[in-house]
């Protein structure tokens, strides 16, 4: 840094003359331009355009020249000012600037050390799946219907077609409430909703119904006695076979894509007449495209209506439904069932809120 | 049930271009669907021959076993073969495997020493062949009925190659539980030619005699029933090598001849048959039911009491057969039986299925009569078994009898576009006859069209059902996809609503969600300290749980999820926030047995407040678990462990959530810690409990102490509808803000302080704030200091300092009433 040149006697010079203004312009914009921070810059101004610097002590010379010479001198001193000035607040905006760039540069940080101190939580991905379902459905006009999970065996079997003696009811591994002969059980399937929505009110019913289902079998990689199900159930005037199926399209589509598709296998269930086992076309499968058996559906058989009080002669309907475990496993790749009955924590927390 | 492909081909034209996938595929096309595919044999590869044993030398070894050194000729050249079976004899045709061949697994053989010797080849027991599992000894073919010459090739004698399709048969397919029934859906799925050999069994020639005769006294227990006798069987006579084959197959073990007849014949033809001793019986045959009291010792040695609705073969001292399911012991085939008496019969299907899981008897008969049989098969199925046992047991038919109570099938009236209708695309009149007509039906009529069934598929029981055979026919591919429209629905209840925002709320508050088994036992509320009359305790019972130990369904969700934890815990994580929102169960209202009102009517509402009643209590509930640090360490902050207050903050968010405010009061409660538990208040209504775990339950489960716990029962939350918030204007002016602590008696709560200075301020007060909780040396024993930040401002004006001070006093006076002294 340079300091101001105190070396002459200004009044051994002409204050007013005009090479002597033009030296002072020049040693100020030689000290401004050579001021390297801010505090130099305000020894400069100090020096230049202070109240003792050159230019000031020319002004008060003006008042002892003669009239016609004021003007001349009035102008030029002005001028030397402004030049003087505008130096100062330029050489101002450039230091002020260097030194904000200075200090932001300075307190530049690792933006990757984050805030983790609330550790993250997590819904249960079968939680989010039959959020996913429902709202399918929910789109297309239908509502969501539950149902208790403890069930009378009128709803859970005889309602559906499945009186006492019938041989599908051994199909299903039953846990009865004790004592034995209290006809009720742990629903082994979401369909006694359908009979329970039927008894509450007449048609059109459009409803979709997760749930979870009991059946007697030991856990192990494939198999688990507490599960999911969501089931479908339409009822209304002219609903036939094709409604069902474009009804499963629309459904697989929204689930998995555009390219997904849907095919029946003859199957049977008390409750469906005619039924049908129906696999998906699962684009996204693991190894390439296949064919995934993913439920079972069918037209809701005329004795079930007339249990749950609705005119078979008027009405018709379907129904559908599929495991929840088993569409998660295939969705996204699980292969042992006890990840997601287990309840560790870092299951769930792979699929986030919202799966 | 398993389906050789060499027994189907007597069946029906199987092209030989067909594989056996083919015919897999065509079976689930129809709908049956294959559990497995077999090559049976495959892997065998020969030589594999026809032998004689000329001699052998019984060598005794160290190791206890004696080995036979054997000399077997096997057509012309003589090898010398070690055996380790004892059951045969010199001049014995056996089957000799030969270096070079493979036998079933990979088995490979060669020339090798053993025991001092070198075994040129293996002599083969049945097992050995992929025959069975009878390893006792080697294979004699004489026992066979079998004498081919030396050298012949044992794999197409002995039909070690075959294949099997195994099928599912479904509850209402009892039409496929047979050869020929199998045979007639391949025929359907195919268009291959099906033979019905039912027609073709010759009815054989009856010499007369002594002929059992039979009668039914309860006719809802059967409607048909043949019986034909034989005598003058040779019992020790063998069942053919092709029979013995198919039964092992199909499933079954060779037993006897008579018995493998009955057997052969229920898997060709579907009717299951039994074989009496006829010299055991005791004057004639008749069916009826159980009487009380009655007994029956039963083929499996068990001595079994039955049931009035049980269905019985009996004779003039009593029962003698459980219908349909198992023979009974005095009157069963022997070594030595002669005479044979035939029962072939169209029993009740609803009540063989009940009987026969009522007895725990499932057998491959009971497996078809609840299925129902073919009504109209019993005489067929009788004659072909009488012709088989004579063909290889000689003897004498002598007749039969039968007792006849069959009705007429009647016709189901079905308009002609009910197919269309169901379907959902046009199926001609045409297509609907050609349908029905092909798997059995005659139709006649126009429209509507009067079907009659066939006998072998008493499923056909409406027009839904004869829909169902027309589309199965016209191809379910090719049913169009068309979206129906439903009516406008209302989207979700408020209920729903609720319970997607509380769990999202608290997975975005840091907690995991895990989904609990239901399933507890008293060990668990002896866990977490549950007083015995703890109405906790009072859980509905399962009659069949998977395990003893928690025979009850959860009153609260904490057992299940403080094990949840555990096991986390177990696994090394040692900050866990987690929680469930799921049902807990009391018992039901009306503790009844839930009614079964029938299904030929709507229940009258009567009838469904009854089941209802009677169904357990279920609540939906949320609760939590926290362990370890809330908030974790870190470069911005230090860090918290978890705490009591956690689990407040936490269930009074849940409330907040749904809309409505929760108070709490300090109340004792297992498996809280009985100073740091909370009752969570909806207006007075005790939902739920909050707070620290109690010490000495944290250790039963291994979780640290200090954890923290709360369960909040949903339905009071649900059910409290709060209205509209009611807004009320922003107010513009200045705050003034103050800050008073006050040294309080440790009884008197920060809640009640919060809420008397709130009522101090009154209008003005913008809020109130606790903001530190001091207990130490600056306060007197038993006291602690309570620091509150108040918020004043008035709507309509900027507070002067005269009524800011004004509002201080107010406030430290109400301070001062409830016990404080202003620090």
């Amino acid at each position: 840094m340079s300091a101001p040149n105190k070396s002459y006697d200004p009044k051994q010079v002409s204050p007013l003359g005009s090479e002597a203004i033009a030296a002072a312009v020049a040693a100020a914009l030689a000290d401004i331009a050579a001021a390297s921070d801010l505090e130099a810059l305000k020894a400069a101004r100090l020096a230049h355009a202070g109240d003792r610097s050159p230019i000031a002590l020319a002004n008060r010379e003006i008042g002892a020249l003669p009239p016609a010479a004021k003007a001349e001198a009035g102008k030029r001193i002005g001028e030397a000012r402004t030049v003087i000035k505008d130096a100062l607040d330029a050489r101002t905006q450039v230091l002020e600037d260097e030194a904000a760039s200075r200090m932001l540069a300075d307190e530049k940080v690792d933006v990757t050390v984050a805030i983790d101190d609330l550790p993250r939580g997590a819904r249960h991905p079968l939680t989010a799946i039959s959020e996913h379902v429902a709202d399918v459905f929910l789109s297309m006009g239908w509502e969501v219907a539950e149902g208790p999970e403890l069930e009378a065996e009128w709803f859970n079997f005889d309602a559906l077609n499945i009186p006492t003696d019938h041989p599908a009811r051994s199909m299903q591994d039953t846990f009865f409430v004790a004592p034995e002969d209290s006809h009720l059980v742990l629903r082994t399937h979401t369909s006694p909703v359908q009979a329970r929505t039927m008894l509450s009110k007449q048609p059109p019913i459009y409803v979709v119904v997760p749930g979870r289902v009991f059946r007697t079998d030991e856990l192990d990689a494939t198999h688990t006695p507490v599960f999911h199900q969501v089931e479908g159930l339409a009822i209304d005037e002219g609903l036939t076979m094709a409604h069902l199926k474009g009804t499963l399209l629309h459904f697989a589509q929204a689930m998995f894509g555009a390219d997904a598709k849907v095919r029946w296998r003859p199957s049977y269930f008390p409750f469906t007449e005619p039924s049908a086992e129906f696999d998906l076309w699962y684009p996204q499968a693991k190894g390439g495209p296949r064919w995934i058996e993913w439920g079972g559906c069918g037209m809701v058989n005329p004795a079930v209506l007339r249990a749950c009080g609705i005119d078979d002669t008027k009405f018709t309907g379907f129904a559908f439904g599929m495991g929840l475990e088993r569409t998660l496993m295939f969705r996204h790749g699980i292969t042992d069932m006890r990840d997601i009955v287990e309840g560790d924590i870092r299951f769930s927390l792979q699929f986030g809120v919202e799966a | 049930m398993r389906v050789p492909r060499s027994w189907l081909a007597e069946f029906i034209d199987i092209p030989a271009s067909a594989t056996l996938e083919d015919i897999a595929d065509a079976y689930v096309r129809i709908g049956i669907e294959p559990e497995s595919i077999e090559y049976v044999g495959a892997d065998i590869v020969g030589p594999i021959v026809v032998g004689r044993v000329l001699e052998f030398v019984e060598e005794p070894q160290s190791n206890g076993k004696t080995i036979r050194w054997c000399q077997v000729d096997v057509g012309g050249t003589v090898h010398g073969i070690v055996c380790g079976a004892l059951n045969f004899f010199p001049n014995d045709k056996v089957v000799v495997s030969l270096p070079g061949a493979v036998l079933p697994g990979g088995f490979a053989i060669a020339a090798r020493k053993t025991y001092g010797h070198t075994s040129d080849g293996m002599i083969c027991s049945a097992k050995e062949l992929g025959m069975g599992d009878d390893h006792s000894g080697i294979i004699r073919l004489s026992e066979l009925g079998l004498d081919p010459e030396l050298g012949t090739d044992t794999i197409e004698l002995l039909q070690l190659r075959d294949e099997v399709v195994e099928l599912n048969v479904l509850p209402d397919s009892g039409y496929v539980m047979s050869i020929r029934g199998a045979a007639r859906e391949l025929s359907h799925a195919t268009g291959w030619q099906f033979h019905d050999r039912a027609l073709e069994v010759a009815e054989p020639a009856a010499a007369g005699g002594a002929v059992t005769g039979v009668s039914i006294a309860d006719s809802d227990g059967a409607d048909h029933i043949v019986l034909r006798t034989l005598v003058g069987f040779d019992p020790h006579a063998h069942s053919p090598m092709w029979m013995r084959r198919r039964l092992q197959l199909a499933g079954t073990r060779s037993i006897s001849l008579a018995v493998d007849i009955t057997n052969y014949v229920m898997y060709e033809f579907g009717q299951p048959l039994h074989a009496f001793d006829r010299t055991k019986l005791k004057g004639d045959i008749v069916v009826r039911f159980a009487k009380p009291g009655e007994t029956l010792e039963t083929l499996d040695h068990v001595k079994r009491t039955l049931r009035p609705s049980d269905v019985l073969i009996t004779d003039s001292r009593g029962p003698i057969a459980l219908a349909g399911t198992m023979g009974g012991l005095d009157t069963e085939i022997d070594d030595d039986s002669t005479e044979i008496v035939i029962e072939a019969a169209h029993f009740n299907a609803r009540l063989i299925g009940r009987q026969s899981r009522g007895h725990q008897l499932i057998s491959e008969a009971s497996k078809r009569f609840e299925r129902d049989v073919d009504a109209d098969i019993q005489g067929a199925a009788s004659a072909r078994a009488i012709n088989l046992l004579i063909a290889h047991g000689g003897g004498t038919y002598t007749g039969s009898a039968a007792d006849d109570r069959r009705a007429a099938v009647q016709p189901i009236a079905m308009p002609i576009d009910a197919a269309s209708t169901l379907v959902g695309y046009p199926i001609s009149a045409d297509q609907v006859c050609a349908a029905l007509t092909a798997i059995g039906c005659s139709v006649s009529g126009a429209d509507p069209l009067q079907v009659v069934r066939p006998t072998w598929r008493s499923d056909l029981i409406g027009v839904a059902e004869l829909v169902e055979e027309v589309a199965r026919f016209t191809g379910y591919d090719n049913i169009p996809a068309v979206l129906p429209t439903a009516r406008e629905g209302s989207g979700l209840t408020s209920r729903q609503h609720l319970r997607r925002k509380i769990s999202r709320s608290l997975a975005y508050g840091g907690m995991v969600e895990v989904l609990n088994y239901p399933f507890v036992g008293p060990a668990d509320h002896d866990a977490q300290l549950i007083p015995a009359d703890d109405w906790r305790r009072n859980a509905v019972q399962l009659a069949n749980p998977l395990s003893a130990e928690q025979p009850e369904m959860r009153t609260s969700l904490l057992g299940p999820l403080l094990l949840a934890a555990k096991r986390n815990v177990g696994r090394g994580m040692r900050d866990l926030a987690i929680f469930e929102m799921g049902i807990v169960t009391l018992p039901s209202v009306s503790g009844e047995a839930a009614g079964q009102p029938g299904i030929e009517r709507r229940p009258s509402d009567a009838e469904l407040a009854q089941i209802n009643a009677a169904v357990p209590q279920q609540f939906e509930s949320v609760a939590g678990v926290l362990v370890g640090q809330r908030l974790l360490s870190g470069p911005h902050t230090s860090g918290r462990p978890v705490s009591w207050a956690d689990a407040i903050a936490i269930a009074r968010g849940v409330g907040e959530t749904a809309g409505v405010e929760l108070s709490v009061r300090a109340e004792e409660k297992a498996p809280w810690h009985p100073g740091r538990c909370a009752a969570l208040l909806l207006r007075d209504e005790v939902v739920g409990y909050a707070g620290e775990l109690h010490p000495k339950v944290a250790d039963t489960y291994g979780l640290p102490r200090g954890s923290a716990i709360f369960e909040l029962w949903l339905e009071p939350v649900y059910t409290e509808q709060p209205g509209p918030v009611a807004a009320t204007p922003v107010r513009t002016f200045p705050v003034a803000s103050q800050d008073l602590a006050f040294v309080t008696p440790n009884h008197v709560t920060a809640a009640a302080m919060q809420a008397a200075l709130a009522a101090a301020l009154g209008d003005v007060c913008e809020s109130v704030r606790c903001f530190d909780v001091y207990s130490g040396d600056q306060v007197p024993a038993g006291h602690r200091s309570l620091a509150f930040a108040l918020r004043l401002r008035a709507p309509d004006r900027t507070l002067s300092e005269a009524e800011i001070a004004e509002y201080r006093d107010k406030a430290v006076a109400a301070g001062t009433a409830l016990g404080g002294t202003l620090r």
